[in-house]
């Protein structure tokens, strides 16, 4: 019924605007998008639809795919014991690196600060007594994070970056407020993942 | 804003005499006005006049680096080419004069192309140390260099790498990043000509060229901070503020200087309620652009040594914190105590005009008429105005023609002031007399004595500068209120005075001239003179008080050995230093920039500062706590927020509330009629206190808590030992 109805209004809406408004004209090519039909108007199509009714045919046939799916591999995975694949472009929990040598690469430029639209990133620099530049305060709330990425792309010396890590649910909001020592442990923890990632993407960047 | 420029750069170029607008100075003939042609526009211009400031009239802004408004022209950084018709090569525009029928292009393919090869070479040499740069985020060389330069390099990295230039250690104020440089000379330019201390030179050449010292010594000048603002690069950086903000993340605020009586007018940059660095605003009748070191770098003072929480003396003599309300009622009662007329109130030098309007007003509420200034000053002579301001106005001193220093020392005592008077002696032909120490001021003097004696002789016209003085037309007498201080002060000022009326009166000088000019050396002197304090404490050495009000009285002009011996001392001031000490109840105020406030410079000009943080803890605007008190103690005055003190201003002195405008005075010969004449000379050492740059640094209760400038001066006074450092014999002119 919808079918023949649809195609009615189809066809009428077709008819008038032929004759009718030109912006109607422009919008004539209607499809129709619903469900398929289930019976076709011939007399052959409405005794299969009476038969399929009758005798369950569809049930069966959604048994047989059940049956079927119980031979094939499963979908899901026995997270968190197996896990999915995962990009290196993949923007997880952040992490702040350190040089081989155990200094830490962020000098406080604050570039990613300026740049975090979100405004979680806070730092506070000062001169290290060996004259360097770097951070006093860097935090990070990762409850207004947005993980967009942007205070990695902005890092001149890929000091902050967002690791393949995202299992870092906690019970407090607190603990979300990460600081300087949170996340260069984080950097320190993950830095053979960190720099795989970086040096698969270093010709894209 | 561009006449301004306009104006400045003629003066720096030595074209100025001609173009003084002074009514009196009868002005040459304008020279006509060339035609000249910038990007098809047409535009009449003084001829004289450079490409780039003929651009700037049409608001086509030229980049530059090595160009400065107030420095003389060098040309080297070559930023400014720009197309001329009929050239073969692209010009440098802030060298090279309009001529007639110019036709230059400030866009075509021709300038911007010289403009990205000038940056190109500018770029191989300069680390691309942007993010570790304190200057980065205000940097014009990152601005044009993203506004003018290639959007790619061709420089690569090769064997030789860049040049690197070891740094200077100029000193603990400055510091310095020489592989940044970019030799634009600016820093050069600024010590020779502003500061008159010819410290920095260039050594090298081409690609070897080095700004520096040559031997390892200070900056030692008072206005050393300037040439951080003036490096386009981040060469020079200023050392208390490195690395601890970026441009971006700081909020400015407009406020005004109080470490000396000039006014200069500041940004104060400040983030999160924390204050960071101050930074100049421009103000071309007060400071021009400069400030000295201690309005920049004494800031760190105001972290320290503060007064945050009321304090009680208790049984045992030691202040113990407390309340406001228990402090309060308990100097509100000794108020009411205590007879009227003995009570006094001294205000320090760091005091804004609105605090001292409001305790004026408490004290005449209790009917005392004890309110005074912890500087000394004539006391009869300030029923006239023109006898403690200076009249003439700051700017005067690159009009006048003949100008005399009675005992002050400007370079330390109104830095900004010194860098006038020094461009006036590079730029005219001003004679510049002194009565007073013998120091080098950065420009060259005739030392007329250090003993007001002198002064009969330049009144009688004996010797060269009295003969040029008395004739001249534009004569200006700069007289320091240190040296007015004691009881020979008045007949001092009187000599003083005698000698301008006579200048007046002779008709050889301009009619709109004061000549006699008091140099104030604090923030509130002239404010609180204004508003009809009673300069000096003499008058409780006289009479012992039993009720002290110190309003920021820091100096030590009164000590507890001057009071009654149960007197009872009240101290508000947001420093912990000497009022503090010998005060009975602490009442924390809040400093300069922690509360709205005006305050009347040298001149008598009221400016007004804003706030930029909050007081810290518990200590509130000044002018406040007086109201509270007031209403603690039963008389409560009338008015409760800054617009309704402001009208109290009005009420007793217009001037103070015309924000911005010097006042201009009158009665001078009257002043000088009534003061007390006599025919033998005043017999008085006037050398200034501060004769040395360490002399310079550390002068009022922040200066003394601040970390920095306990450096400086340490600095300087090593700088002594330095047998490589010289005091110019000789200042040349430009």
């Amino acid at each position: 019924m919808a079918l023949r109805s649809g195609i009615k209004l189809s066809g009428i809406f077709s008819g008038r605007a032929v004759v009718s408004t030109p912006v109607a004209s422009s919008r004539s090519n209607y499809k129709y998008v619903g469900m398929p039909a289930e019976k076709d108007g011939t007399l052959k199509g409405d005794l299969d639809y009476g038969l399929n009714n009758v005798f369950f045919t569809e049930l069966f046939r959604g048994f047989g795919v059940m049956l079927g799916h119980v031979f094939m591999e499963p979908a899901t995975i026995n997270y968190p014991f197996e896990k999915g694949p995962l990009s290196s472009r993949f923007r997880g929990e952040h992490a702040l690196r350190r040089y081989p040598s155990g200094e830490e690469r962020c000098i406080a430029c604050k570039l990613c600060e300026a740049i975090c639209p979100a405004q979680a990133i806070t730092i506070e620099a000062e001169v290290r007594p060996d004259g360097s530049r770097r951070t006093t305060t860097y935090d990070i709330d990762m409850t207004k994070c947005i993980y967009c990425g942007l205070c990695q792309e902005a890092c001149p010396v890929d000091a902050i970056v967002e690791g393949p890590n995202f299992e870092y649910s906690t019970e407090t909001h607190e603990e979300l407020l990460y600081n300087k020592e949170k996340l260069l442990l984080n950097g320190d923890r993950w830095e053979p993942e960190l720099a795989a990632n970086l040096q698969s993407e270093y010709l894209y960047r | 804003a561009v006449m301004h420029r306009l104006g400045r750069s003629l003066v720096a170029r030595g074209m100025q005499a001609s173009r003084r607008g002074n009514a009196s100075n009868a002005p040459a003939a304008a020279p006509e006005k060339i035609e000249v042609f910038i990007d098809g526009k047409k535009v009449l211009v003084d001829p004289g006049l450079t490409i780039l400031q003929a651009c700037a009239l049409v608001g086509v802004d030229i980049p530059r680096f090595c160009y400065h408004d107030r420095l003389s022209i060098a040309g080297n950084c070559r930023m400014c080419l720009v197309e001329v018709e009929k050239s073969v090569k692209p010009v440098a525009s802030c060298a090279m004069p309009v001529m007639k029928g110019m036709k230059v292009k400030t866009n075509s393919e021709l300038t911007k192309k010289a403009r990205e090869g000038v940056m190109e070479f500018l770029l191989v040499n300069h680390p691309l140390d942007c993010p570790i740069c304190d200057q980065g985020g205000e940097c014009d060389l990152q601005d044009q260099s993203v506004a003018f330069g290639s959007d790619r390099s061709r420089h690569q990295c090769g064997a030789d790498g860049k040049r690197a230039v070891e740094d200077k250690n100029i000193g603990p104020l400055v510091k310095t990043v020489m592989t940044r440089c970019i030799q634009c000379t600016r820093c050069v330019r600024f010590a020779n000509e502003v500061c008159g201390v010819p410290d920095f030179g260039t050594t090298g050449r081409g690609n070897e060229m080095q700004i520096g010292t040559y031997v390892e010594k200070l900056f030692a000048t008072e206005l050393s901070g300037n040439v951080i603002d003036l490096c386009p690069v981040g060469a020079l950086t200023s050392k208390p503020y490195s690395f601890t903000a970026r441009p971006w993340e700081t909020r400015k605020t407009e406020s005004v200087d109080v470490m000396d009586a000039v006014g200069s007018n500041i940004i104060v940059s400040h983030r999160t309620g924390d204050l960071l660095r101050v930074i100049p605003k421009m103000n071309d009748e007060v400071n021009e652009e400069w400030i000295s070191d201690k309005t920049r770098f004494a800031i760190d003072g105001l972290k320290n040594q503060r007064l945050m929480q009321p304090m009680v003396k208790g049984e045992d003599g030691v202040l113990r914190t407390t309340n406001w309300e228990e402090a309060l009622f308990t100097v509100a009662s000794k108020l009411r105590q205590t007879p009227a007329d003995e009570k006094a109130a001294v205000v320090g030098g760091m005091a804004d005009t609105e605090s001292m309007v409001a305790l004026r007003d408490l004290f005449h509420r209790f009917n005392s008429e004890l309110l005074l200034t912890e500087e000394e000053f004539p006391v009869g002579a300030t029923d006239f105005r023109s006898n403690y301001t200076m009249p003439d106005g700051l700017a005067a001193v690159e009009s006048c023609d003949a100008l005399l220093l009675v005992g002050t020392n400007p370079r330390y005592e109104a830095p900004v002031l010194n860098a006038r008077i020094r461009k006036s002696y590079l730029y005219s032909d001003v004679e510049v007399g002194v009565i007073g120490g013998k120091t080098d001021l950065t420009y060259d003097y005739a030392h007329l004595g250090s003993n007001t004696k002198a002064l009969d002789d330049v009144t009688a016209g004996k010797g060269d500068f009295a003969q040029r003085f008395l004739s001249a037309k534009r004569p200006m007498i700069i007289v320091g209120a240190a040296a007015l201080k004691g009881d020979k002060g008045a007949a001092l000022l009187s000599k003083l005075q005698q000698l301008a009326d006579k200048i007046r009166t002779s008709g050889k000088a301009d009619k709109d001239v004061k000549v006699l000019n008091v140099l104030q050396r604090l923030a509130s002197q002239t404010g609180a003179l204004d508003l009809g304090y009673q300069p000096g404490t003499s008058a409780i050495r006289k009479r012992p008080v039993k009720f002290l009000y110190l309003l920021g009285a820091d100096e030590g002009a009164v000590n507890r050995q001057q009071l009654a011996p149960d007197a009872f001392v009240v101290y508000q001031g947001h420093q912990g230093d000497a009022g503090a000490s010998m005060a009975d109840v602490v009442l924390p105020g809040a400093a300069y920039t922690e509360k709205d406030a005006s305050y009347v410079n040298t001149e008598g000009r009221s400016q007004k500062g804003y706030l930029a943080v909050a007081p810290p803890g518990d200590a509130r605007a000044d002018w406040k706590i007086i109201r509270a008190l007031s209403e603690v103690a039963g008389k409560a005055l009338p008015y409760d927020d800054i617009k309704e003190i402001r009208g109290r201003l009005s009420e007793i002195a217009p001037h103070l509330v015309r924000f911005g405008d010097a006042e201009e005075t009158s009665f001078e010969s009257t002043a000088a009629a009534v003061s007390e004449k006599s025919s033998s000379p005043v017999d008085v050492d006037v050398t200034a206190s501060q004769s040395t740059l360490a002399d310079f640094y550390m002068t009022n209760a922040v200066t003394r808590a601040s970390a920095t400038m306990a450096e400086a001066r340490k600095a300087a006074l090593k700088e002594k030992d330095n047998e490589y450092t010289e005091t110019p014999k000789k200042h040349a002119h430009a």
